[in-house]
């Protein structure tokens, strides 16, 4: 196949990704990889690379609507952000130290537990009660917009999000994925924050989590600039699209759509993972 | 604390409209970047055969920040493309040193030190490695 006519179906699948993956909400960084190994034969740690410079630019995109809605706790995010770069940094290195195939059982796994997490219902464990003492001694506590005016939310759980976070930093820089369904699990179920601020937070995080793991990825050579280029594009124009048409959209069904694709994607990971084949 | 205080123009949410900005152009730069450099590489191996099959790395003008930026000055359109990407990973870096500056300003010493931190750890991905 021509150099031309892949970077076209390459970038046409990124784009699929992007407007799957902002409409579901589940990103579509996610499937970057998967897409590139299993559809279009490429090396998982090009393909890594090239997922991972996808995230940053649809977390940075999204952000900066996010961030003027005033929903992102800043504070919040910089603090665990020190847990997350941490871990990028590690999985970075790990990944230069492993087999492809363990990569891609981890990637399995977590691609499984993803589609899993979608199918359950997000509980929102808002509290105005007194913070936790990091929470305190930290100034995490803010408010966030809702039609009655400025709400309050009080944080808890500090310790536990930090660590939990640690491991989103890990998967993001071993497998080249914002990892935000971990983050939001942390910043919902153990920081108790309420849902625009946990989204809007973990997507501000995901960009600044990948781009630790990028500089690493780039200077080992795993950043392919004309595999990179389709997939960066791809997924950045899809998002942008996924996003506007979001307003209004049933995305029930497709929802139910994307986590077939990705148990199906999932499934062919673990089987090339154990029999070695990828 | 309440209302915004006319005297400083780094309050929380100015600092974020800012950021915001900041976000959304740099990606953009960044994709344009990327783009200029991608038509430049198809023009020229759009017809040669792809195989991304194999891993072999990239060779080293492709792997550092003074490398990248000596291909993409020679017009290359892979150099080019990799200052995209460069770009792309500098807007969440950017951001955080941003932030930096907002905390300094507000004089609220630990999330200077924790900000700092996290800036760091991003410098040292992104050069650290290279020897």
């Amino acid at each position: 196949m021509s150099v031309l006519i892949l970077t076209l179906l390459i970038g046409l699948g990124s784009f699929a990704a992007g407007v799957l993956g902002a409409l579901t909400g589940l990103g579509g960084g996610l499937v970057i990889v998967p897409l590139l190994t299993l559809v279009f034969g490429v090396d998982i740690r090009y393909a890594i690379g090239a997922s991972l410079v996808s995230v940053i630019a649809t977390s940075s995109g999204a952000a900066a609507a996010f961030v003027r809605e005033g929903y992102t706790n800043i504070r919040i995010g910089m603090v665990l952000e020190i847990a997350t770069t941490v871990g990028a940094l590690v999985g970075a290195f790990v990944a230069a130290l492993v087999a492809p195939s363990a990569i891609a059982i981890v990637f399995g796994l977590v691609l499984l537990y993803s589609a899993y997490r979608s199918t359950r219902p997000r509980v929102e464990h808002v509290t105005t009660g007194p913070p936790d003492r990091w929470a305190a001694r930290l100034r995490l506590n803010g408010t966030y917009p809702t039609p009655e005016g400025r709400q309050a939310y009080s944080v808890q759980g500090v310790p536990t999000g930090f660590s939990l976070m640690f491991v989103a930093g890990i998967l993001s820089g071993l497998l080249g994925i914002g990892s935000g369904v971990v983050k939001v699990l942390a910043m919902d179920q153990a920081m108790h924050l309420p849902f625009k601020v946990s989204t809007t937070t973990s997507n501000f995080m995901i960009g600044v989590t990948a781009a630790a793991s990028a500089g690493i990825y780039l200077s080992r050579g795993y950043i392919d600039p004309g595999l990179a280029m389709p997939v960066m594009l791809g997924v950045l124009a899809g998002a942008m699209l996924g996003a506007r048409i979001l307003a209004g959209a049933h995305t029930s069904v497709l929802r139910r759509i994307f986590n077939v694709v990705v148990v199906v994607m999932a499934i062919e990971m673990l089987y090339k993972g154990i029999t070695g084949s990828l | 604390m309440s209302g915004p205080d006319p005297q400083s123009r780094w309050t929380d949410e100015h600092v974020e409209m800012l950021v915001g900005n900041l976000l959304r152009y740099g990606v953009l730069a960044a994709a344009a970047i990327a783009l200029v450099g991608g038509v430049l590489y198809l023009a020229r191996y759009g017809g040669t055969h792809a195989d991304y099959h194999l891993f072999r790395g990239q060779p080293a003008e492709l792997k550092s920040v003074g490398g990248v930026i000596g291909s993409a000055r020679t017009g290359d359109g892979r150099g080019i493309i990799q200052l995209g990407l460069l770009a792309l990973i500098a807007t969440p870096i950017a951001r955080v040193a941003f932030s930096l500056l907002a905390f300094a300003r507000q004089r609220d010493r630990t999330y200077v030190i924790i900000t700092a931190i996290v800036l760091a750890l991003l410098l040292y991905g992104l050069t650290g490695y290279e020897r």
